[in-house]
């Protein structure tokens, strides 16, 4: 717990200093990254400039290798651009990584499956050095978040698909990060139990106040989970668009019906189509 | 290439040196006490250098120096008279024919009980356990019996040691069998049963061809069993020919530096089978257009 | 002719065995040449049993009886052939063979029985197999002795297990010395080397790439062949052997250490790497948990190299005492009674050694699919 405390002062006198970046989570300027492969290689991200603000919902949208997943690994310092800077929290991605400045939430949920439920969300705790004490009380305060009380002695496997995944986020929002990375979290998931997951979790982001980036391919999620769209498109990956929503805060499911979404929707679709070329 | 230089050829040729210069250690620690012996008694003061070099050039040193291994391996390998005792190749080939014997007879019994569990349920489920227990059981321990009881009723030679091969090498090829034999998904078999084929055509289609990679990796263990149960079935005949009995002479007549140069080419003999298996492995995948791996 | 439709193919090359039986009798010729044992209760058990789907009985009815008759009937063969060795004639073997194919449809009929409740199911699975077992030693018991093979050659299962009864302390003192002293000093020493050598190798890089194909390539080689070797180092006693376990056991357990610490996912990595979490955190909070079903793998199939290795390094020289040593100069006095015994000590320690590991391995895997059967 001293850690994660120590943390969170010291990135309030960076954030101080640096007036300009007070309210920017997210800066990156001329993002490049190459992977080299062996058929050669690949431009994954090309020349991304993004402002991410904090308590904004971020979606990342665009068909597979536009580079919607690579750009959020190097937000986590999961991979290294080739070029341009990035920061994060006003620092470079190592140094919040360092400093535990955010949770990520994976396509799976990644469970370790020789940890109880509790087990589970308990691990970045006891990987932070957080008192027995202070574990219980978070373990039980985030299960209650994503309502999974009263499975704390469950195995992974014993749940279904949609709670392993509420876990999981669980997992990512048991330090108490500001900021929460999710890519595609819901993408195995069938329709209905997605519906049901995206309204919980707007319900989180409202209550809680974190950033979120959140990678999917759905349009439908992105505009409704979202108060900025990304549009991505491959080959290189590079950014088309940037839609800013101007749904209300408050949505209720039935706000997918509406003209105003709806419009939004189109954009996002214009967006895809424009930046995808056929002929391939 | 530069990354295979990088990633594989380099490190394994540092350990291997690594090797080689703790074996020279070791030699030295080991062969020294018997040489200071020596020395004093002999009245002989020599040399750091010159005992050094004495330790490692004796006749029947506790821990041979690889040199002395090597020079003894070069000279009964290549140039010995085949029909010769001393003639590695000679005790090699003698290991070999009965391994290779052994390991034929094993791979096609080991086939033919995973086809008869596989489509057997009884089998499945009486001989199946068997089977999976007998590998936890120390079956070597039964070869010299074989050899003897054998030898009493006039068998001897190739045969005994073939048939302890035999044994040991058909354990698994049936268990990997049964496993390859079991692998087709479920969607495969299925796709089998919508187009209405015969339990030989799923067989023959499918099953076999998805078994060939379960064959081989178990093949390798079983060549590698065989060469086992060659050698320690020549440890009771009363060390006639063979790596085994070259292994067993050596050691009644402390002939360590022999005793070594049989373990080398008890492992060049085990390299080369079991490379002669991955590489029949590898082009029978190819010819069935299998993916490079 | 509709039985023959009913009737399984068991039961009628049963009926035509005892009727074949039927034209050759005596059972048995004692060495006067008088005719010994009665084959008339056994033919009827035989046949009864053979005709016993015809009554279209409920399964569980029908297993039970065919149970009961061929070990009824296998009985009587052997108690009419002991003390007549040699003297069987073909209508022995006859019924011999008959009642091993009613045995073989009882075996049939157990294995289809699908019982719903847990508890029988599992008693069915472990009765299947005995009775496999069981009647290994009927056939061994009753051609060892119906063909007159010289006990001196392949005793009879009995005789075995009266040497194992008459000659409880020394194997005992066997098994003391060969598996409580060499094998398990040399399989804790050897795995525990193997794991710690897997942890650097894990660490460093080089390492690693320098001794993944000297590892597998050992895998493959005839390490026993330095027992003679060791006996010459250590000497006579135990220790020797534990050596050539130590040397036997190292290298399963270094390979598969390594190949389980790189089980882990992608996604579970990058999850500890997300809470910078340090080397040792890792290996302790995911990768070690992830390799166990290798490790544990590698323990199973140490059980064995190393009750091999310690059975035959003795083979090579020993005190007097120790399994190999009674195996290999039994062999010579060719007392094979005592060689068998020995041999099911053996083996009887060696699936006890196995079944120990697997049933603590099922306890600390038991999240994994293998063993959560998902």
């Amino acid at each position: 717990m001293m850690t994660v405390k120590r943390a969170y002062s010291l990135e309030a006198c960076i954030g101080a200093e640096t007036d300009l970046t007070a309210d920017t989570v997210i800066r990156a300027k001329g993002l490049d990254l190459t992977f080299q492969t062996g058929d050669g290689p690949v431009h994954a991200l090309s020349n991304v400039d993004l402002d991410i603000g904090k308590g904004e919902f971020v979606s990342f949208i665009g068909p597979s290798g536009c580079g919607k997943t690579t750009f959020l690994r190097v937000i986590a310092d999961l991979e290294q651009p080739t070029g341009g800077t990035i920061t994060v929290n006003g620092m470079s991605p190592e140094e919040a990584r360092r400093r535990r400045a955010y949770g990520y939430v994976f396509q799976a949920a990644a469970l370790y499956p020789w940890r109880t439920i509790e087990k589970n969300v308990a691990l970045p705790l006891e990987i932070m050095g957080v008192s027995a004490a202070e574990q219980r009380e978070r373990v039980k305060r985030t299960l209650d978040l994503v309502n999974l009380s009263g499975f704390e002695k469950k195995f992974p496997w014993q749940l279904s698909g949609g709670m392993q995944q509420r876990a999981s986020i669980a997992r990512a929002l048991a330090f108490d990060a500001d900021l929460l990375l999710m890519d595609e979290p819901f993408g195995a998931l069938d329709e209905i139990v997605r519906d049901h997951l995206n309204e919980q979790l707007l319900e989180l982001w409202a209550r809680t106040n974190k950033t979120i980036c959140f990678v999917t391919h759905s349009i439908p999620e992105a505009v409704y989970l979202s108060t900025k769209i990304v549009v991505m498109s491959p080959r290189p990956g590079r950014v088309t668009d940037v839609i800013v929503s101007t749904l209300p805060k408050d949505r209720p499911l039935d706000i997918r019906e509406s003209p105003e979404f709806l419009a939004i929707a189109h954009r996002v679709r214009e967006g895809l189509r424009a930046g995808h070329s056929y002929e391939d | 290439m530069t990354d295979r230089l990088r990633d594989k050829i380099i490190p394994v040729t540092a350990i291997l040196a690594a090797i080689v210069v703790a074996w020279y250690a070791g030699s030295y620690a080991m062969n020294a006490p018997f040489q200071r012996d020596l020395d004093r008694r002999a009245g002989v003061t020599s040399t750091t250098w010159e005992f050094v070099a004495k330790t490692m050039s004796q006749p029947k040193p506790t821990l041979p120096a690889p040199h002395q291994v090597a020079v003894n391996f070069v000279e009964n390998t290549f140039f010995r008279k085949l029909s010769s005792n001393r003639s590695l190749v000679y005790h090699a080939a003698v290991t070999l024919s009965s391994t290779v014997l052994g390991f034929a007879f094993g791979t096609i019994l080991g086939i033919a009980i995973a086809v008869c569990i596989v489509h057997v349920v009884t089998l499945d489920r009486s001989l199946m356990p068997w089977i999976i227990t007998s590998q936890t059981i120390p079956i070597l321990a039964l070869a010299p019996m074989i050899i003897v009881v054998l030898a009493a009723v006039g068998i001897t030679g190739l045969i005994p040691k073939a048939l302890i091969s035999t044994y040991l090498s058909f354990f698994p090829v049936a268990v990997g069998m049964v496993k390859g034999l079991r692998s087709p998904e479920l969607t495969h078999l299925d796709l089998m049963h919508t187009y209405h084929a015969s339990p030989g055509q799923v067989f023959w289609k499918l099953r076999v061809p998805a078994s060939v990679p379960f064959l081989f990796a178990s093949m390798k263990v079983a060549v590698a069993a065989s060469l086992v149960g060659a050698i320690v079935g020549e440890l009771p005949t009363g060390a006639v020919a063979g790596i085994g009995s070259k292994l067993l002479s050596g050691s009644y007549y402390s002939q360590t530096i022999d005793m070594f140069a049989a373990l080398v080419a008890g492992s060049v003999v085990a390299v080369l089978l079991v490379s002669l298996v991955g590489l029949a492995g590898r082009i029978t995948e190819r010819v069935m257009g299998g993916r490079p791996a | 002719m509709t039985f023959l439709r009913i009737l399984p193919w068991q039961a009628l090359l049963a009926l035509v065995l005892c009727a074949t039986a039927l034209l050759n009798l005596p059972l048995v010729v004692t060495d006067a040449g008088a005719a010994a044992g009665t084959a008339w209760p056994i033919m009827a058990l035989l046949a009864a049993a053979a005709l016993l789907p015809l009554l279209r009985l409920p399964r569980l009815f029908e297993a039970a009886f065919l149970f009961v008759a061929v070990h009824a009937a296998a009985w009587l063969l052997i108690a009419a052939i002991a003390g007549n060795e040699g003297g069987a004639t073909a209508s022995f073997f006859a019924l011999v063979a008959a009642s091993w194919l009613l045995a073989w449809r009882l075996v049939t009929v157990l294995s289809r029985m699908r019982p719903r409740a847990r508890g029988l199911d599992i008693l069915l699975r472990l009765l299947v197999p005995a009775l496999f077992g069981v009647w290994l030693l009927i056939l061994w018991e009753a051609i060892v002795r119906g063909a007159g093979i010289p006990f001196i050659l392949l005793p009879p299962p009995s005789l075995i297990g009266l040497r194992i009864a008459n000659s409880l302390p020394i194997l005992a003192a066997d098994v003391q010395q060969t598996i409580f002293k060499a094998v398990l000093v040399g399989y804790a020493l050897g795995c525990a080397a193997g794991f710690a050598v897997a942890i650097l190798a894990d660490r460093y890089m080089f390492l690693r790439r320098g001794l993944m194909p000297i590892g597998n390539m050992v895998s493959a080689l005839p390490i026993i062949g330095v027992a003679p070797i060791m006996v010459m180092w250590f000497g006579f006693d135990w220790p020797s052997k534990a050596a050539v376990v130590v040397i036997m056991t190292f290298f399963p357990m270094l390979v598969n250490t390594v190949a389980g610490l790189a089980a882990a996912g992608a996604m579970e990595r990058d999850l500890m790497r997300t809470y910078a979490a340090g080397y040792w955190q890792t290996l302790f909070k995911l990768r070690l948990p992830a390799a166990a079903p290798f490790i544990f793998n590698a323990l199973k199939i140490n059980s064995t190299l190393a009750l091999i290795g310690a059975i035959v390094a003795e083979f090579f020289g020993t005190p007097v005492v120790g399994m190999g040593f009674r195996i290999s100069t039994e062999v010579g006095r060719m007392n094979v009674d005592m060689v068998w015994a020995e041999i099911a000590v053996a083996a009887l320690a060696g699936s006890i050694f196995y079944g120990v590991l697997a049933l603590i391995e099922r306890a600390a895997t038991f999240w994994h699919p293998s063993v959560r059967g998902g």
